[in-house]
């Protein structure tokens, strides 16, 4: 999935979106949407379900480097500061210790590196879920508010190159979908 | 909510060593190695006994410390009711099984107070003001009766929850893990403070005028990392010789890594702090252990374990697909033990060779002889019952873990 969709593509609908009864009905219908070589889809439930993950093949999310690198450059970054405040711009003798005196700022150091790594991963994940999104076409849904509830739900976008109104919908109802929509575009 | 997994339970034939197994020579092989090493000890001690006593005092450290750590790993899983470690709890048990084993090779040391320890002396404290202030706590019958209450508290500890876990595999009776629940918080409490004070006992007052409260917690950080690393070195091995192979999964192996991850990096936080004070405070009496090791070789050897003990696994570990397969994480945990040990070898040996490292061959023949015996008793334990605890009753959560 690409990192920010700026705007919805043009076209008349926006998707497909399909209910399921349980958890179990929902994890079994994302395997066959997965196999069935979707990418543009997604699996929505009131809470975790274990293993979804997997069923949607769902690939490792990409935040691990976002945080590394940002706790890297923190880290670096308040190790440079702290060089060029002491060693380099205001050399000044404090408590006999040489300018140059690298314990003392491996404090700092530390503390910067996990700020940037914090900030990193709270950032990175707003950023990677397109976060924050005011609006989405599918809570014109009337069903789908039952989302926080107790349904379960996979949306299936029309941008996606498998994705055909009528062939994609019969697929899902063929998968146990109670409740089969087309969702159209604003 | 569907595992992928579904296995609820282990056959006890699976959680055997089977006859004909190689690691049923452990036993045999450790013994031999152990005697070995004493044979090698008796011989090159009796040239040079200073030396003797310095690197078998690192080398009881080394394994005493895998075995508290085993302890405070399995204690914290009782208390925490923790389901995913249950598969590996009996690699912890029979580790910290090993205690009243270390008590036993506690006693050589005992010939060597005075080789060891100058505060035992009495014609040192009497010329020196610090080593008489501190004749009321460094004195050799309380320094004795101190030494058995820690191997007292700890074999007792050790056997309760031992036998306890033993127990519930004839049993099954669930009323063992509840009641093993309630003495895992005092207990841990009680081996907080009696690890410190070994600490300080064993290690710190090799150096009598130097003092630093973070000193138990140095221990202990070090003791916790190596038994992560014995866990995954073990846990890894067994896979790979065919035990437990389908009961130990990657995902509890990614756990075991994790936590070595993390106590890599807490060791070096306290071991970092510890310096840090007593570098920036730079007070007399508290400068002399550390300058003693920024002299010389022992300078080289203190870079050496901050880029070994820290630098090098927390990048080395830091990854997901290093923590999931056995042969990755088991080298990092390999390494993680080497450099506990040069921890602790760095930490004794500067007393007897202050002028820089000197290699012994007794501190290989010590670490072979308290080694040997380690292995053997602990493999000899482990063909005795079932490699996994099989009637605990989160047996099935563990079977089932999974990483989120």
């Amino acid at each position: 999935m690409p990192l920010l969709v700026p705007q919805l593509p043009k076209g008349p609908n926006y998707g497909i979106l399909a209910e399921f009864a349980t958890p179990a009905d929902l994890y079994h219908a994302c395997e066959r949407v997965r196999d069935a070589g979707f990418t543009r889809w997604d699996a929505h439930t009131p809470f975790p379900v274990h293993g979804l993950d997997k069923a949607m093949g769902l690939r490792r999310s990409r935040l691990p480097w976002i945080v590394l690198a940002m706790g890297l450059t923190g880290a670096a970054l308040g190790f440079a500061l702290q060089w060029w405040v002491h060693a380099s711009a205001y050399p000044l003798v404090i408590s006999g210790k040489p300018f140059f005196a690298w314990p003392a700022m491996i404090p700092i150091t530390f503390e910067l590196g996990v700020l940037f790594a914090a900030l990193g991963a709270v950032f990175g994940m707003l950023g990677l879920n397109r976060l924050p999104m005011h609006n989405h076409p599918l809570f014109r849904s009337k069903v789908f508010e039952r989302v926080t509830d107790d349904a379960f739900f996979i949306s299936i976008e029309s941008w996606d190159p498998r994705f055909d109104p009528s062939g994609t919908g019969k697929l899902l109802e063929s998968l146990g979908a109670r409740n089969v929509e087309l969702m159209e575009s604003e | 909510m569907i595992p992928e997994r579904d296995r609820v339970a282990v056959r006890p034939g699976e959680a055997t060593i089977p006859p004909g197994h190689p690691w049923n020579r452990l036993p045999v092989i450790g013994a031999v190695a152990a005697l070995v090493g004493i044979v090698a000890c008796a011989i090159l001690g009796a040239a040079n006994p200073k030396q003797f006593f310095f690197s078998w005092l690192v080398s009881f450290l080394f394994f005493l410390s895998l075995a508290l750590g085993a302890l405070f790993y399995v204690l914290t899983q009782y208390a925490a009711q923790a389901g995913w470690g249950i598969v590996l709890r009996r690699i912890g048990e029979t580790t910290f099984a090993m205690l009243p084993v270390m008590a036993a090779l506690f006693l050589p040391l005992l010939l060597g107070l005075h080789d060891l320890y100058e505060w035992s002396h009495a014609d040192a404290a009497e010329h020196d003001a610090l080593l008489r202030w501190k004749a009321p706590y460094l004195n050799v019958p309380f320094f004795l009766i101190r030494a058995a209450i820690y191997f007292g508290s700890w074999s007792f500890m050790a056997i309760l929850y031992y036998r306890g876990s033993s127990g519930q595999d004839v049993t099954g009776d669930p009323g063992v893990s509840a009641r093993l629940r309630r003495f895992a918080g005092p207990a841990i409490i009680v081996l907080a403070l009696t690890q410190t004070f070994a600490s300080v006992d064993w290690i710190m007052s090799l150096t009598p005028h130097w003092y630093s409260t973070m000193f138990g917690v140095y221990f202990f950080a070090g003791s916790f990392v190596g038994f992560i690393a014995l866990l995954s070195v073990v846990a890894s091995a067994m896979r790979g010789a065919g035990l437990l192979d389908t009961v130990i999964s990657p995902e509890h192996l990614q756990d075991i890594g994790k936590l070595l991850f993390a106590f890599t990096v807490f060791w070096a936080y306290i071991a970092f702090s510890q310096f840090f004070l007593v570098w920036y405070a730079n007070l007399p009496e508290e400068t002399t252990w550390y300058r003693a090791r920024m002299e010389g070789s022992w300078m080289t050897v203190s870079i050496f374990l901050m880029a070994g003990h820290f630098v090098a696994p927390f990048f080395y570990l830091i990854g997901r697909a290093v923590k999931r397969r056995g042969a990755t994480l088991a080298i990092g945990g390999a390494w993680l033990l080497a450099m506990h040990f040069l921890d602790l070898y760095w930490q004794v040996m500067p007393t007897l060779h202050p002028e820089g490292l000197r290699p012994s061959l007794l501190d290989v023949a010590a670490l072979v002889a308290i080694g040997g015996c380690f292995v053997a008793a602990a493999s000899w334990l482990m063909r005795r019952q079932a490699l996994v605890p099989l009637r605990d009753p989160r047996l099935a959560e563990s079977l089932a873990f999974e990483n989120v």
